[in-house]
């Protein structure tokens, strides 16, 4: 006998919007449980006849107990996912691919940088990182949407100042905007950086996380205590459907977290 | 023990093998069925010699060879009746260890739940008659590539388990084939349960038969034949030592991931994107090419779906895509993911090339599209003064 593993039914406890087009759903459960996911790590979730789509998780224990993620828009299955209503049911399977190394961080100053939904799978490091402020030492959280509409979890970012030091920025303003407006790599001129006790989690349109991470080397990070999260089409998650390559990697396996020093060149080549 | 040509018990073929004939050859055949293989081998259908499911050896292509160049593949016919000497066909095994199409599992709704139910199949226990060198060398790489990680793809390791690998050695390469430059061929290398040469000579037509595994060597002791003689061995190594000679092209004698991994921005992809088609031709026949894509369908009910595997293709515009569009939107960009994978990258993720010389990609390429020409291209950039690969700018 020989079966593929169908993902486990996990009833959705809750779901909210978080903009226009994303929304968070907390999931539980409905039997059997899949292993605990670590910060950075991603579930395929799977919208009834519709298909399955990775996503990192952007809470590991939500107001349920659950696992949330957050999920915009874009395609068929993440539409389907979006329409998930308290009660109804999606399939799981996971946790896959790497983590964001926070061990590796242990003792550093711990720069949180996103773009747009890319703070989803980096607020778990931001939760980790309130749990155990000993273990490191400044947390600096740079946030950057297109528009302030676009910008997820606007409340709990500002909780997070005080313990950490928090910028948010946004490329056009609308009305009411009263922060900043920009780059979020701008804010880099004035963080009294340490570079050589400094480990950088970056995530967010592919584009802004290779500037990102060039500027922090520029400023004298070593590359591998710059991570990233890349994203590429992938069917499996579990090594074999090819999708996922980005040259020599494999990104759900050997990513979705990898050290820049692994993709700086890579992420040069166009149409790679 | 084994049985000679009488019929009568004869010392079992020890290190040195049985000598079988033809009839020994149908033998076989009636041995795999009996002990309840799925006997699947070349035969001869719509034009080409195809694998497919054999009741018995009359099945096999005898006297038939293959006319092979890029693009182009002709059945003629041969006057030494050889079922063997005709190089790689259309298919591959992987069509049997790597279905194209597979039921992964269904789901149902039932009332406000939903069911999932893993699709559990028994898989027929396949003994592969036939199998070239090359071959052989491509199901140990998509051994590697689909059960060698840490997640094993239990589709592919339930057919493959139960497996019986016949090879047989090469003795007629291809114009298309290369496997010397591969290192995977003419003569077979360990993993099969049992290798066969094939010899006609003014003896008649015979096949030298050696076993690899306790599986393979009870197959042989069921086998009428005689014990090897020295003459037989020596003229079937002659003709795979030939074969190697007559190989109808090569690979560029460099490091071939440091080649692929240097010429990123050559311009002879541009040249080879104007010609390629991008139909996946290739992808389709290449005997390790693994990717898949899901479909997830449902019934007319709605609460019945199922999620389904197919083979994919890195040159389909979708393989890519993500929000906004394909990664690889050019067909430069696509054709170079084949063939940097194939050649390069694969050492990177799964410890070996990707390519096992057989050739498939050229004769199957309906503009003719030779790896083996591109990658002399390529290599011939480098060696004549090509800007230090630097990086396009973003």
């Amino acid at each position: 006998m020989s079966a593929v593993a169908p993902p486990l039914p996990y009833r959705v406890a809750d779901a909210w919007d978080e903009t226009a087009d994303t929304r968070s759903i907390e999931l539980v459960p409905a039997g059997r449980e899949l292993p605990p996911f670590s910060p950075g790590q991603f579930a395929m979730i799977y919208a009834f006849g519709v298909g399955a789509v990775p996503i990192s998780a952007s809470a590991l224990r939500g107001r349920h107990g659950g696992l949330v993620h957050t999920v915009r828009a874009v395609g068929a299955v993440s539409t389907a996912l979006c329409r998930l209503r308290s009660g109804d049911t999606a399939g799981l399977s996971g946790p896959y691919g790497t983590g964001w190394d926070l061990e590796a961080a242990v003792g550093h100053d711990v720069l949180v940088i996103a773009g747009g939904i890319g703070l989803a799978p980096l607020r778990p490091v931001v939760h980790a990182v309130l749990d155990r402020p000993a273990a490191y030492g400044r947390l600096v959280i740079l946030v950057g949407a297109r528009t302030p509409a676009d910008l997820v979890y606007r409340d709990e970012i500002e909780s997070w100042r005080g313990p950490a030091r928090v910028e948010v920025t946004v490329d056009r303003p609308g009305q009411g905007w009263r922060g900043a407006v920009g780059v979020v790599t701008t804010f880099l001129d004035h963080l009294d950086l340490r570079p050589d006790r400094t480990s950088a989690l970056v995530c967010g349109p592919e584009v802004m996380m290779r500037h990102t991470a060039r500027d922090l080397v520029a400023r004298g990070l070593v590359p591998h205590r710059v991570q990233v999260s890349l994203e590429r089409n992938m069917h499996c998650a579990t090594g074999h459907c090819g999708h996922c390559q980005l040259g020599p990697l494999l990104l759900c396996r050997d990513g979705p977290v990898v050290g820049y020093d692994r993709v700086a060149q890579l992420l040069l080549v166009r149409e790679l | 023990m084994s049985l000679d040509a009488d019929g009568n018990a004869s010392p079992a073929a020890a290190s040195d093998g049985l000598v079988i004939s033809r009839g020994g050859m149908a033998a076989l055949v009636d041995v795999l069925v009996r002990r309840g293989f799925t006997v699947v081998g070349p035969t001869v259908r719509d034009g080409a010699i195809v694998l497919a499911e054999l009741r018995s050896a009359d099945e096999l292509p005898y006297g038939r060879g293959v006319e092979l160049e890029a693009g182009r593949y002709r059945l003629r016919e041969r006057s030494d009746g050889a079922a063997f000497a005709n190089s790689a066909g259309p298919q591959s095994w992987k069509a049997f260890l790597h279905p194209s199409r597979v039921r992964e599992w269904s789901a149902d709704r039932v009332g406000d739940e939903v069911v999932f139910t893993a699709d559990q199949v028994t898989p027929p226990r396949y003994a592969f008659l036939g199998v070239r060198p090359c071959d052989l060398r491509a199901i140990a790489v998509q051994d590697r590539v689909l059960t060698g990680g840490v997640y094993r793809d239990p589709v592919y390791e339930g057919r493959r388990s139960g497996a019986l690998l016949i090879v047989v050695e090469c003795t007629e390469p291809g114009a298309t084939c290369f496997c010397v430059s591969m290192g995977t061929g003419p003569a077979a290398s360990p993993g099969y349960d049992l290798v066969m040469t094939e010899v006609v000579d003014e003896d008649g037509h015979h096949f030298w038969a050696r076993s690899g595994s306790p599986e393979g060597a009870e197959i042989l002791a069921e086998l009428p034949g005689h014990p090897a003689d020295p003459e037989t061995q020596e003229t079937a190594r002659a003709g795979v030592a030939a074969a190697a000679d007559r190989m109808g092209r090569t690979l560029p004698e460099a490091d071939l991931r440091e080649l692929m991994a240097g010429t990123l921005d050559a311009p002879r992809w541009d040249d080879v994107a104007g010609r390629c088609l991008t139909c996946g031709n290739c992808t389709m026949v290449c005997p390790t090419c693994f990717c898949t894509t899901t479909e997830d369908i449902t019934d007319l009910t709605g609460d019945h779906a199922e999620r389904w595997r197919l083979w994919d293709s890195c040159f389909d515009l979708d393989f890519s895509q993500l929000h906004g569009g394909p990664v690889r939107a050019s067909s430069r960009s696509r054709y170079r993911q084949w063939m940097t994978h194939k050649l390069g990258t694969w050492y990177d993720q799964f410890g070996s090339s990707g390519c096992v010389g057989c050739g498939r990609c050229i004769v199957w390429c309906p503009v003719g599209i030779d790896i083996t020409e591109e990658a002399a291209a390529l290599h011939d950039w480098t060696r004549s003064g090509a800007p230090e690969s630097a990086p396009e700018s973003p």
